[in-house]
């Protein structure tokens, strides 16, 4: 556990939070990723510029804070693509079909207590565990 | 014009909370997940410091009749655990499980001068495009 860093995941996540609150006491909207990308997919009338916009922020403010903070930038290349394609697809596939993904189910659900979002967020947390156990474990690659 | 700029201010918030929380680093999202070889539970703490303010906020923010800049709140209504949720939350766990990317860090990794973010943004939109070929043109 020499990698854990307890105090960047709690402030950071709080950020997380205040941008969910934000979103919610001002615009009236679940703060989730995967929710507001699929109404870019196939987009309505008057609906998509603020969506836009909400990717354009969060782009524009990870890439801030890393030319802040350059040693936090993440350094890895180069992952098997063979593992990227697929992942994506099932991500993309799969939030669209469970209606959220971590921020949508994880962040915003379980704080309204909403028995689906708690369900989901357990699912692909132990889904996701899983996973990582047979990839990098029992087949033995991407560690 | 307002709800806009609340969006990209929200966006913006959010994008920085990725970033400094380290969970747009893939391999700290798969050591967290990475239960039974070296775990790192920090992204727990990401998700409890996320949750110690939506919580308190909501709590607030849904006794009010109306948002601030909108006529009504949208939010979800539905209470019942159906398959689609399960099986998409399953298949979405499998496909973080497999690089480490779920939607919102991989979208706010796209500004830094890395190319897997682009091919996974790609799949993952490629992916949800095709659920609603599969599930909603039929």
């Amino acid at each position: 556990m020499e990698n854990f860093t307890p105090y960047s995941a709690i402030f950071g996540g709080m950020l997380i939070g205040l941008g969910a609150s934000l979103m919610l006491l001002f615009n009236g909207r679940i703060m989730g990723t995967s929710g507001i990308l699929s109404g870019l997919i196939s987009p309505s009338k008057g609906d998509w510029l603020w969506r836009v916009l909400f990717v354009v922020g969060m782009i524009a403010g990870a890439t801030f804070f890393l030319i802040i903070f350059p040693e936090s930038t993440p350094s890895r290349h180069d992952f098997p693509v063979s593992l990227l394609i697929p992942a994506g697809l099932l991500v993309g596939f799969g939030t669209r079909l469970g209606n959220g993904c971590t921020s949508g189910h994880g962040v915003c659900g379980i704080a309204r207590f909403s028995i689906r979002s708690i369900y989901a967020t357990l699912t692909f947390i132990v889904s996701g565990m899983l996973t990582v156990f047979v990839i990098r474990h029992l087949i033995g690659i991407a560690s | 014009m307002k709800v806009n700029l609340m969006s990209l201010l929200s966006g913006l918030i959010f994008g920085i909370g990725l970033a400094f929380s380290q969970m747009i680093n893939p391999d700290k999202v798969l050591n967290f997940l990475d239960v039974t070889g070296n775990w790192d539970p920090s992204l727990a703490l990401v998700m409890g410091g996320a949750l110690s303010i939506t919580t308190t906020c909501f709590y607030f923010i849904i006794k009010r009749k109306t948002p601030i800049l909108e006529q009504k709140f949208r939010l979800p209504t539905r209470t019942d655990i159906d398959k689609s949720l399960i099986i998409g939350a399953m298949l979405f766990g499998i496909g973080w499980g497999m690089a480490g990317f779920c939607p919102g860090p991989a979208i706010a990794s796209l500004g830094m001068d890395l190319l897997d973010p682009f091919i996974f943004v790609g799949a993952m939109l490629a992916g949800a495009w095709l659920q609603g070929f599969v599930f909603k043109k039929r």
